[in-house]
């Protein structure tokens, strides 16, 4: 070891340094070796099984397995030597002896690591030539179903159930070729967070319930997104085909959800293809909604608004960028905001630090109250007689409905026409989560971005660029033509997000420095 | 030889002395023939003394592997501050392989003996005894013993007298070959399901429970109170005067087509054709001996020209390329259809693999295919050449030793039957005698 207390050694001829313990496999990461697994998972205990991961070692007579193999001062390690090739050529052709290719009606092709590694390195044609072995589809309950004839027994399922989730369900059953993935008597994947199972699953043994048979992966578009199950902040990959969200899938944040979501998360998604949109901005008149001009109608809801006080009632799912805005609206008119959280119970994942299915559900309560909007169980309990009424998107309850009756003026901005409210003045469509950039804050103070995954339905606007025109129209000097300018322009206001932007931010996040530093104190 | 037969004059009997003696297996009756008086002597010593006298004779593990055991118990670090353990490895699954079972039946005590012996040489308070879970009656006569021992003082809290701790526990398994594997072993203890753990850690520094460990065969752990009883110098004579790698005696399983199957205790290097010709008997009337698979399932099978030349120790079997394994003999003789048994054998590691690794878990079920297939008469040309590359594929790239031992058979018969392989392809006959078929 160096004086550093690095280790250094060489991986396909290319010098590497990490820290003492590092397997040779995430050593080989570092530098951009992609070493072929099955069983090794970063999330998970080394089982060290499939044999894939095999790689030579300088002076070693056998060959070693990466994911459990520590790295050691000066070692020599090769990836593709004819030895270490051949040997991974002979897992992959086992794998397959009992492996169906039914590629074509299988969710996972095209995302499937026995397809990719076969591809790469495989044999070409199987010398196999006895009958394969069957076992029936099985439902493991929850979101999941099993396929054992495409099992490759890596057990990343197993061991996820046992030491992640803490939930022991699943074993191997059976020995030898007749192994197979089972449940234990009486047991099913009801744990909150089972549906993990899937995406560690790297065949199509297991497979989601939801998804089955929904769409080939290799049509679906990808953007980086950030949950809005509730207010942890799990990075999200939002999949979608013909603007239609088809699943989520979590991003790997080791500062926030390792590699992991919750089912909750994962399956709240068909909001988001929601056909009842407020489609066009609207002005009512006497016989209605008339469907409207933008200018029109941001016009119309700043001449409605200007010169009263303005209660806004901001869903804790709006952004910081739209929650600044609107923070800007409340204070030049002398107004307030507020929103009402909605609950649920809080399932964690115990074998992750501080991951879990937050009561709190939705994303941007803390993004919310930092930029000075109050929680309560009555929101709109604080709207005075004769104030104008700013709904963005927030739902509102019976009681609710009572006490917009106060407002002078109504002016929804949002989504969808929130159910129960008589009339509104003026209607300003607003893109969904999936249809907009912007920012949340999670429980932890830490801000993280989400990217626009489909197009706006209708002529809906982001929700930062509707509420950015009526602050213009109400007569703010400042104009924004992108997410990331108000962003810019909410940090140099506020210290707490001090010195962050979108380039900071990264899709990793960032925390917000007092927060950080108090629980560091603490 | 011992029970049911009278010993030949040519075995030397250390540990088989008290076989087929009902007497022995009770406590009174294993005082009576010089029990315990090890134990006594050893509880005396220095540990590290009797890991001396242990070096000093030579005794190498009798599990199969033969490592030397004095060195093994050494790796046991004294005062390390952590709890040791001493598992005693009486899983005897290997197909041929029948001693530990004998030495169960009928001499109970000397194992125990041996594991309080080597459970305070390696400082352990604890000994698991794992035994295999289809071996019923030596169960009954190890538990019978042991309850006899524990009332006698002779093992727990005060172990004779000497206010040392040395408890001893039998756990059955539940019948899986891979549970002797020392690792698997440990899990199964455990309680979890019986998979080897890769290693490092070895099982001294990380074995049951997590803590160091030392696992022995129950042969190796019954000679120990006969060496301390006669000295390190006299067991290390046992032993042919160029070879003095290989000591003491062995005992042989000898199972298949011979005239007198049975448990034989020899000196290490006797010459082995002499063995199963004069003191096995030799072949079945009418018969030829013609392969030897001699020492457990796993070790190469052997022409009778090689077994001719072969002598009885660890380097004498390495020298005509086999080992000496768990010196569980299996005869073939000229009446038996090789790639049959074969076949047999490589069902019995499909049906055992832990399904761990994937060269194991396929690799094993493949291979028998294969071999059915060639048996049953539907063979291809291309077939040998496939179970060679799925052998290499299967040998020295798993986690423990089970997938190498189903590709050995494989391989070795290959080399030195592939004519009989061939004729199954091609559909010739080979033999003179009718095949037995059961």
């Amino acid at each position: 070891m160096s004086d550093s207390g690095m280790v250094n050694l060489t991986i396909e001829g290319r010098a590497v340094s990490v820290e003492p313990g590092t397997s040779v496999l995430e050593a080989a990461k570092t530098v951009g070796v992609l070493i072929p697994h099955y069983c090794y998972h970063p999330g998970l205990p080394v089982a060290g099984s499939c044999r894939m991961c095999l790689v030579d070692v300088e002076k070693a007579p056998k060959l070693a397995p990466a994911c459990a193999t520590a790295v050691a001062e000066g070692q020599v390690i090769r990836v593709h030597t004819e030895k270490a090739r051949t040997a991974r050529k002979g897992v992959l052709e086992m794998l397959l002896i009992n492996h169906p290719l039914d590629c074509p009606i299988c969710d996972r092709s095209g995302e499937c690591e026995l397809q990719d590694f076969t591809y790469q390195e495989g044999p070409a044609e199987s010398r196999y030539r006895d009958p394969k072995r069957f076992n029936p589809v099985e439902d493991f309950g929850g979101d999941v179903v099993y396929v054992p004839n495409r099992c490759i027994l890596c057990t990343r399922c197993v061991r996820f159930m046992d030491d992640v989730a803490h939930d022991p369900v699943l074993n191997v059953e059976e020995r030898g070729d007749r192994a197979h993935i089972g449940k234990f008597e009486g047991k099913d994947l009801t744990h909150p967070w089972a549906a993990n199972v899937i995406d560690l699953c790297p065949v199509g043994a297991l497979v989601s319930k939801d998804f089955l048979n929904k769409a080939r992966v290799w049509e679906l578009d990808r953007a980086a997104s950030v949950c809005t199950g509730c207010s942890q902040g799990c990075n999200l990959v939002v999949e979608t085909r013909d603007n239609v969200v088809m699943r989520l899938k979590p991003r790997p944040n080791p500062e926030v959800n390792e590699f992991f979501i919750c089912d909750h998360g994962r399956l709240n998604y068909r909001w988001m293809n929601r056909r009842d949109r407020l489609e066009s901005p609207a002005i009512r008149g006497a016989g209605g909604y008339e469907a409207v001009d933008w200018d029109v109608a941001t016009a119309g809801a700043a001449r409605i608004l200007k010169g009263k006080r303005v209660f806004v009632l901001a869903s804790p799912n709006l952004s910081n960028e739209a929650l600044w805005l609107l923070s800007r609206l409340i204070r030049k008119s002398g107004g307030a905001g507020a929103f009402r959280m909605p609950n649920g119970s809080e399932a964690p994942l115990p074998g992750v630090v501080d991951l879990a299915l937050r009561a709190d559900r939705a994303a941007n309560g803390a993004g919310a109250e930092l930029l000075g909007m109050t929680r309560s169980e009555s929101p709109l309990g604080g709207l005075q007689a004769g104030d104008a009424l700013l709904i963005v998107d927030h739902d509102l309850a019976p009681e609710d409905v009572a006490f917009a009756g106060r407002a002078s003026a109504v002016v929804v901005a949002g989504t969808a026409m929130p159910a129960g409210l008589e009339r509104a003045d003026v209607l300003l469509p607003m893109c969904n989560v999936v249809e907009e950039d912007g920012t949340f804050t999670n429980l932890r103070g830490r801000v993280q971005r989400f990217l626009q995954a489909k197009a706006p339905s209708g002529l809906a606007r982001p929700s930062w660029y509707v509420l950015s025109g009526l602050c213009t129209a109400l007569g703010d000097s400042a104009e924004y033509f992108s997410a990331s300018a108000v962003f810019d322009a909410l940090a140099t206001e506020h210290t707490e997000f001090a010195g962050m932007s979108y380039g900071v931010l990264g899709l990793r996040g960032r925390r917000i420095a007092s927060q950080a530093d108090a629980e560091v104190r603490a | 030889m011992g029970y049911p037969y009278k010993p030949h004059a040519s075995e030397t009997l250390v540990l088989s002395t008290h076989f087929g003696d009902p007497e022995a297996r009770t406590l009174k009756g294993w005082k009576d023939r010089g029990g315990y008086r090890a134990l006594e002597t050893a509880l005396g010593m220095d540990p590290a003394a009797i890991i001396g006298v242990i070096k000093e004779s030579g005794l190498r593990g009798r599990g199969g592997a033969g490592f030397p055991t004095g060195l093994k118990w050494s790796f046991m670090k004294p005062d390390d501050g952590k709890p040791h353990y001493l598992c005693c490895n009486a899983d005897e699954s290997e197909p041929g392989t029948f001693k530990d079972r004998e030495i169960m039946r009928w001499t109970p005590h000397a194992l125990i003996e041996g594991c309080a012996i080597g459970a305070y040489a390696i400082g352990a308070e604890t000994c698991y005894i794992y035994i295999r879970g289809e071996f019923t009656e030596p169960l009954q006569r190890m538990e019978d013993a042991l309850a006899e021992a524990r009332a006698a003082g002779i093992v727990g809290r005060n172990a004779m007298g000497t206010g040392k701790t040395i408890n001893v526990w039998v756990h059955k398994g539940a019948g899986a070959y891979i549970c002797g594997e020392e690792t698997a072993l440990m899990n199964s203890i455990e309680g979890k399901r019986g998979n080897p753990r890769i290693k490092p850690p070895f099982p001294a520094v990380a074995g049951v429970f997590g803590m160091p460990t030392t696992i022995n065969n129950v042969e190796t752990l019954t000679a120990v109170p006969h060496i301390l009883n006669q000295g390190g110098a006299w067991y290390k004579n046992f032993a042919r005067s160029d070879n003095p790698k290989s000591t003491g005696t062995k005992l042989w399983s000898v199972c298949g087509n011979i005239a007198r199957p049975g448990n034989y205790e020899m000196v290490m290097g006797f010459p082995f054709g002499e063995f199963l010709r004069d003191i096995c008997g030799g072949a079945l009337p009418g018969r030829e001996l013609r392969a030897i698979i001699p020492g457990g399932s796993s070790v190469p099978i052997i022409n009778m020209e090689e077994a001719d030349r072969a002598l009885m120790d660890y380097e004498g079997m390495a020298a005509v390329g086999t080992m000496l394994g768990s010196a569980g003999c299996i005869v073939i003789d000229n009446a038996q259809s090789i790639p049959r048994q074969v076949a047999r054998l490589a069902r019995f590691y499909a049906h055992e693999s832990c399904a761990q690794c994937t060269q194991c878990r396929e690799g094993t079920a493949w291979t028998t295919k294969i071999l059915e297939r060639i048996v049953a008469g539907n063979g291809t040309a291309e077939d040998l050449d496939t179970l060679l590359d799925v052998a290499d594929d299967m040998t020295g790239k798993t986690i423990c030793v089970l997938s190498d031992s189903c590709a050995v058979p494989v391989v070795s018969a290959l080399q030195r039957f592939r004519g009989d392989f061939e004729a199954l392809i091609t559909k010739k006959t080979v033999h003179t005698v009718p095949v037995v078929v059961s």
